[in-house]
Parts: structure tokens; C-alpha cells; sequence
């Protein structure tokens, strides 16, 4: 137990502080003097996978070059360079008409912010004047976009949802448990956090403080999105940034601790949040298409529990956002959660 | 409000609601469930028809508590529910008829991620068929977007992730252009939806003439829309992701993708801005002209491939430029004859991509025409459906070409000296060339063949059904062609 203690974070880091750089400079030196400086990896297996791996991305590298070079062949000859020269004429040419042609059309708009301008109409008046009552959100956007127009925001976690979809099937690399690619090609599923400097501790201590007040500010957005400014979109915008702060703090392991991570967890909360989604809004459709008396009531404006759905539907859309946001970042970095 | 009414937005939200499903199901399941939830969505629009047919009328569906100029609609008639059943029949039968190419293309813990694509496509289709509404028109061409492009790159080869980021450049391209002509659209107007948008234009905006900013609103829409169904000079990124794509993606992308922005587009003209004005500002004139450049170069560039798919895939280029030649036309019955070539092209085009993709799998899993020496002997159903196809692509009597070209040539017929030349020329010389190239094919793929093929592949009883249902559906379309025109016709009617 006190060993543990010995070597946790915050002794280190109080070490650090106490005895000051000079402890860093002799561990430096006795480093130094063991020869790591020179040999930076201890086992000779990880020597030589660096080496193989080197030599792959060298031989990756001509074979760009070759096929960058092999594309260019085929513009040498002088008539095909002059098509080319002519045909970059022409595309300047008719870039320059349609920016014309859009400044001229700019200019011939309503001016924007003047009230006579035809946005402001029957449309946005009952937006302003009644939203409040009708919807129940104090916030008029947040009534606006989960109300009014819910269909369309219903589309719009859809495209997130589909985009992570994409990314999956483009970049997913089956990972086990110690992290060795099941499948996939050759190369995939290097975890590229290896080549950053590891355990840096001063942003790790920062994101300690940092992390649970940015996670906090996004559920606060969230949860208040009926409210005040804000709502799932842009609170779950934050709570992504916090997690991806955090990942790069601590790295994957600091976060698979949490077993909320996991490829398993995010697709069944995906889909709680879609489906819940999907749901709730298809009884709110069918009841205001067919003049049938809803359940769900607006409640006391400026309550917390107050506007019907748009409360849980920020909370989904918040969680579909953040689990979008943080998906991609680890996907991009090494395939899979 | 009536039980049926609700049935395209239960279809709608069947769609989204199947796709997460689908993403937390396992493989199998999720390979049964989104073609039984196309299949369902089949059925309800059938009996949509067959009720707005004897009712005669449209109708509207309000997507909340909130009425027109403020919530959300939907819209349908008898044209909408009509190109539902077509585009959900030829869905069903692309993803059944490719289901042993799916199962080999794409990686095993990646197919229910392919039905999630395929699901949201379905939706994205669905609400662009029955949208009343221009903004969730644009949310779900994103959609359609960004499921196109996983359709393509499911299969991760590198020509294929080639295909699919040229792809994706070009859409953006054509989404952004549409959501430009979109805003500056609701900065003159106010509105988004389309009644109430139709009735400002009408009563307001063109008391003074056409304006410069409702004309490049006008123009930018249906140029977004152009580059996204692969108009002749924007069809660039067309050939790519139509050859190298899992043969269901290619049959899918050909027949409903493309053609889900040429009906949004057909919607656009006829219900927000009126024939009368399109014709005034002059679109029909540049829709026609590249429509008809679109025909030439199309078939000319597809008389020079090697390979099937890729031919076929130029073929498609000519027979986009037909539709656009029919809305370029201008006229009522220019129009019966793009949207009868929407549904003749889409269920004809999966098909000939479909069974060529069967044929290049009994002769070695090669495309190259003297590969194909003899295939038609090798896979007789995969054969049948490629000649039917050819037949219809041609324009043989019978066959569902047939009646698009005798709708188009009748339009040209009414359209001034200088429109029918042009058009008459032009079907003339297209018919020539699609007989060049198509009937040298079917010719290739029944002779005798040199030397026995590679043996051991063999399609699925599953394809050679597909393939039985794809004929069947054709022939359908084109002796039983007088139904589906009158029933454009009342669905035109009832646009207004």
C-alpha cells in the first residue's frame, strides 16, 4: 500500500516540487551515464520492429513518389501541357464570372438587419411571441430547432450519427484486448499517441483540475439548454473536448479504466439516445398531425423540469454530440476506442 | 385524418429508427432486418397508392402541433407514393440480388454498419420524395450524401476509397451550391416551405419582374442538384464510384441516390417556383443543352470501355441527360417523360449492374469483355436480365425505353422547330450509339466461347430469383407502361 503511494502521481509530483529541478538534472545525468541517451529502447525486438517499420514507410513513401511521378508522365508532351494551361484559363476565368455574378446578387439582396426585410414575417413574430407558451422553453432557439422545427433537427443527429458510421466502416480496426490488430491491413491500429512525449506531467495535472469542470460546464449547457443559451449540440461539443483533453492527458488507458469507453458501450449509447430520440418524437408527430391530446405539458416556464421533451432530447442529442466528437478523435488516431 | 395518411411518415421514421437498430445488432440479424424494413416500407407505400388513387387527392401531413409556415410537413399525392413503391422495389431487390457480393466484399463486423448506411439512405429517400419542406430537403441531401459515400467506400480498396473521396469532393461542391441557393431563397422570401414560399412568389416577388438574386437562387439550386445527379459536364465523378463500388452500392447509387435529387428537383420546379417562371429564367434552355451533351458524350465515352461496369456506368451519364432533356423541354409532357425515365432508368440501370457483377463472377471475377466471352451460357438468368436490360436501354418496343423515348419525342414534337431538330437528332443519333454498344455486348456474352472458362463460381439461388424479379419488374413497366403515365400525369395534377 505505501509503495503504491510511493510512486502515485501526486507524491511524484510533490517530490518534484520539493526537491526542485536538481533531482530532475541527476536522474538526467544517471540516465545519461547509463547509456540510454544513445539506445532509447531497451529490448532489441522493439529495435527492430522500429527498423521494419522504418523501412515500410520508406518504401510506402517511393511508391507515392512513383505514382505522383507516373501521373505527371502523362502531362509532357506539349499538347497536353497547352490543354492544360488552356483549361486552367478557362476554370479562372469562370471562377472569376460566378464570384461576379454572386457579389452582384449580394447586392441586390434585402439589406440584412433592416426591418422590412421579408425573414421578418408572420414566421419568426409567432417564434418570438409565442414560443414561450407554446413550447414552453425560455430559451426561443432551443424551442425553436426541438419543436417548432423538430423534424430537421431529427435529420441533424442522424448525419452525426451516420458520419461516425462512416468513419467506423473507413477506419475501424478490430483491436484485442492487449491491443494487437484481429484484422485489418498491414500498419493499422498503431496507436501514434506512442510518439508523443509520454506522462507529461504538467498537462496532466492540468487536465486533472481542468477535466471534470469542462465535463461539468457541458452537462450544465446541456441540461440548461431550455433555458439559457446553449443546449445537447453545444454541450456536447464540450464534453468531447474535455474527454479528448483527457486522452491526451492520460492516453487510452487513463480512459479504458472507465468501462463507458468501450466500443460495446458507445454503440448501445448511440442508439439509446437514437432510439429514444426516434421514438418520442414520432409520438410527438403523431399526435400533432392527427389533433390527439399529448401527454407530454410544458410545465412552469424557467423550471428545470419544464418544455415537454426538448429537456431529454438535449440530453440525447448532447450524448450522441460528445460520443461523435470523441469517436472521431480516437479513430483518426488509432482505429477503435 | 385518415389511417393511411400516416402512412409515409410511418416509413419515414421506420427508416431512422431501423438504423440504430441495425448499428447494435448483431451481423446476421442486421442482414435480415433492413431489407425486411425495406420490404415493410414496399408495402406501405403499395397501399398508399392504391388509397390516394381512389381517394384522387393529396394530402398534407404536419410533422408536430405546429401548422404550415411554422412546423414541419410532409406532402403526398399519387406521384410521390408511385415513386416510392418503384424506388423501395428496386432497393429490396439490389440489396437481395447482391447479398453473396456483400457478404465477400465487405468485412464481417462492418456489414450491420452497411445497414445503418443503407437504412438512413432509405429515410433520406423517402423524405425527399415526400418533403413539403425546402430545409429538410437540405438536411437529408446531406444525408443522402454522406451514405452515398459509405455505400461506395464499404468495400476499402484503394480504387474504391479513390472513387469515394472524388465522390465527396464533387457532392459537397454540389450540397453547397444548393444550400446557397437555399438561404439566398429565404432571404427574399421568408419562407421555407413550399406553399407558402409558392404563394410569395407568386403574389409578391415576381410583381416587378424576375429579380437578379430569385434568378441565381433559382440557378444555384438546380445546379447543386445537377452536379449531385451527375449532369454531363459535373459527371465526373460518376464512372469511379459506379464501377468499383460492391455491385448493391453501384445498383443503389445508379437508380436512387441520383435519382432522389432529380425528383427533389422536379419538386422544386414545379411546386415552389412554377413551369412558367423556370421557363422564364432561362434554366430549361442550359438543362437541355447539357442534357444533350450529357447524351453524345455519355454513350460516345461508353463505346470506348473495355469493361462492363464502367460502360454501363457511362451509359448511365446518356440516360441522365435524357431526363434532364425532358425537364429541359419545358413542357407537361417533357416531364411525364423525365419522370417515366426516372423509374424506367432506375429499374433497368440496377439491374444491368447487378447481373453484370453476376456475369463477371462465373468468368473469373473479371469485367473485360473478352472475359466475358460465353457468360451469358455460364449464368443464364444473369444473362437474361443483361439482354433485357440492353433491350430496354436501347429502346426496343416493350421495354420501358421505349415508352420514354415515344413520351420524349411526342414532347418535341410540341416544342418549336429548333427544340424538336434538336431533340429528334439527338434521339436518333443516342439510339444508334446505345445499340452499338449495348447490343455488342449482349452479342460478346453469348458466343461460342474459345476455350472452357475458369470453373467453380456459381451465384446463389438468391441472385438468379433477384434476377427473375428484376425481369419481371421491367417487362412490367414496359407492356403495362399506360397505368404508371396516367398515374404521373393525376400525381402532376395534383403538384398544383
Amino acid at each position: 500500500m505505501k509503495k503504491k503511494n510511493e510512486n502515485s502521481r501526486p507524491r511524484r509530483f510533490e517530490k518534484w516540487v520539493v526537491k526542485g529541478s536538481a533531482a530532475l538534472d541527476r536522474h538526467l545525468m544517471r540516465e545519461l551515464e547509463a547509456g540510454v541517451g544513445e539506445k532509447p529502447f531497451e529490448s532489441e525486438r522493439i529495435v527492430r520492429r522500429e527498423e521494419h517499420r522504418e523501412e515500410m514507410r520508406a518504401r510506402a513513401w517511393l511508391n507515392e513518389r512513383l505514382i505522383y511521378i507516373k501521373l505527371h508522365e502523362r502531362m509532357r508532351t506539349k499538347g497536353e501541357r497547352r490543354i492544360h494551361a488552356v483549361y486552367m484559363l478557362l476554370a479562372t476565368f469562370a471562377v472569376i464570372l460566378i464570384i461576379g455574378a454572386l457579389l452582384y446578387t449580394v447586392s441586390q439582396m434585402p439589406p440584412s438587419g433592416s426591418p422590412d426585410a421579408p425573414a421578418f414575417n408572420t414566421v419568426a413574430e409567432r417564434y418570438i411571441e409565442n414560443g414561450l407558451e407554446e413550447t414552453g422553453a425560455v430559451n426561443i432557439v432551443a424551442g425553436m430547432i426541438l419543436d417548432y422545427r423538430a423534424f430537421d433537427t431529427l435529420g441533424e443527429s442522424n448525419v452525426l450519427f451516420l458520419a461516425i458510421c462512416s468513419v467506423l466502416l473507413l477506419l475501424r480496426v478490430k483491436l484485442d484486448r492487449k491491443g494487437g490488430v484481429v484484422e485489418g491491413p498491414p500498419g493499422s491500429g498503431e496507436d501514434d499517441l506512442r510518439y508523443e512525449p509520454q506522462d507529461d506531467m504538467i498537462l496532466q495535472n492540468l487536465a486533472d483540475v481542468l477535466v471534470p469542470f469542462i465535463l461539468l460546464l457541458g452537462l450544465y449547457i446541456v441540461f440548461n439548454g431550455h433555458l439559457s443559451p446553449g443546449g445537447g449540440f453545444s454541450g456536447g461539443a464540450v464534453m468531447g473536448a474535455g474527454l479528448i483533453l483527457y486522452v491526451n492527458a492520460h492516453g487510452y488507458s487513463g480512459t479504458r479504466r472507465f468501462r463507458l469507453f468501450s466500443y460495446g458501450m458507445f454503440r448501445w449509447a448511440t442508439f439509446a439516445a437514437l432510439a429514444f430520440y426516434a421514438m418520442s418524437k414520432c409520438y410527438s408527430f403523431f399526435t400533432g398531425a392527427n389533433h390527439l391530446k399529448s401527454i407530454v405539458g410544458t410545465g412552469t416556464a424557467g423550471s428545470i423540469f419544464s418544455a415537454g421533451l426538448i429537456l431529454p432530447l438535449n440530453i440525447c442529442v448532447g450524448f450522441v454530440v460528445a460520443f461523435t466528437m470523441y469517436g472521431f478523435y480516437t479513430l483518426f488516431r488509432k482505429g477503435d476506442f | 385524418m385518415l389511417w393511411w395518411q400516416n402512412l409515409p411518415f410511418f416509413s419515414i421514421m421506420l427508416c431512422i429508427f431501423s438504423a440504430a437498430v441495425c448499428s447494435v445488432l448483431p451481423r446476421r440479424a442486421a442482414r435480415v432486418w433492413a431489407p425486411s424494413v425495406t420490404g415493410i416500407i414496399l408495402v406501405m407505400s403499395v397501399l398508399l397508392t392504391a388509397q390516394v388513387r381512389s381517394c384522387g387527392n393529396s394530402f398534407v401531413f404536419t410533422m408536430g402541433h405546429f401548422p404550415a409556415p411554422w412546423g414541419n410537413e410532409i406532402r403526398a399525392g399519387l406521384l410521390e407514393a408511385v415513386a416510392a413503391c418503384v424506388f423501395f422495389a428496386i432497393m429490396l431487390l439490389s440489396v437481395i440480388a447482391g447479398g453473396e457480393h456483400l457478404s465477400e466484399d465487405i468485412m464481417p463486423d462492418k456489414q450491420n454498419l452497411y445497414c445503418v448506411t443503407l437504412c438512413l439512405a432509405g429515410a433520406a429517400l423517402l423524405v425527399m420524395i415526400y418533403t413539403n419542406d425546402l430545409f429538410t430537403a437540405y438536411v437529408f441531401l446531406e444525408i443522402m450524401t454522406l451514405g452515398a459515400c459509405s455505400l461506395i467506400m464499404a468495400q476499402s480498396r484503394g480504387r474504391t476509397l479513390l472513387a469515394a473521396t472524388r465522390y465527396m469532393i464533387l457532392n459537397l461542391l454540389g450540397s453547397g451550391l444548393f444550400l446557397m441557393g437555399l438561404v439566398l431563397m429565404y432571404g427574399i422570401t421568408g419562407h421555407l416551405l413550399m406553399e407558402p414560399l409558392r404563394e410569395y412568389i407568386d403574389t409578391v416577388l415576381l410583381k416587378d419582374g424576375l429579380s437578379a438574386p430569385f434568378c441565381m437562387s433559382v440557378a444555384l439550386m438546380s445546379t447543386g442538384l445537377a452536379v449531385k445527379s451527375g449532369l454531363f459536364p459535373f459527371h465526373t465523378w460518376l464512372p469511379d464510384s459506379y464501377t468499383y463500388g460492391t455491385p448493391s452500392s453501384a445498383a443503389i447509387l445508379s437508380s436512387l441516390v441520383c435519382k432522389g435529387y432529380i425528383f427533389l428537383l422536379i419538386k422544386i420546379f414545379l411546386r415552389v417556383i412554377g413551369m412558367e417562371t423556370v421557363r422564364r429564367t432561362g434554366i430549361c434552355n442550359v438543362l437541355f443543352v447539357l442534357g444533350a451533351g450529357g447524351i453524345l458524350m455519355g454513350s460516345l465515352t461508353a463505346i470506348q470501355q473495355k469493361d462492363i461496369r464502367r460502360m454501363i456506368s457511362f451509359s448511365s451519364v446518356a440516360q441522365i441527360g435524357y431526363i434532364y432533356m425532358g425537364i429541359g423541354l419545358g413542357s407537361e409532357l417533357g416531364m411525364i417523360g423525365a419522370i417515366f425515365q426516372i423509374f424506367a432508368h432506375g429499374v433497368a440501370k440496377s439491374m444491368l449492374f447487378l447481373s453484370a457483377a453476376g456475369l463477371s463472377r462465373v468468368s473469373g471475377g473479371s469485367g473485360l469483355f473478352h472475359d466475358l466471352r460465353g457468360a451469358g451460357y455460364r449464368c443464364p438468368a444473369a444473362g437474361a436480365a443483361f439482354t433485357v436490360g440492353a433491350f430496354s436501354m436501347t429502346g426496343i418496343p416493350f421495354f420501358g425505353g421505349f415508352i420514354v423515348k415515344v413520351l420524349l419525342s411526342e414532347a418535341a414534337m410540341l416544342a418549336g422547330t429548333f427544340r424538336m431538330t434538336a431533340a429528334l437528332l439527338l434521339l436518333a443519333v443516342s439510339a444508334v450509339l446505345n445499340t452499338l454498344y449495348f447490343l455488342k455486348t449482349v452479342i460478346t456474352l453469348y458466343r461460342a466461347q474459345d476455350e472452357p472458362a475458369a470453373q467453380g463460381a456459381h451465384v446463389s439461388s438468391a441472385f438468379k430469383w433477384g434476377m427473375c424479379c428484376f425481369i419481371a419488374l421491367n417487362m412490367t413497366l414496359g407492356i403495362f407502361s399506360q397505368p404508371v403515365v396516367t398515374a404521373i400525369r393525376m400525381g402532376l395534377s395534383m403538384f398544383d
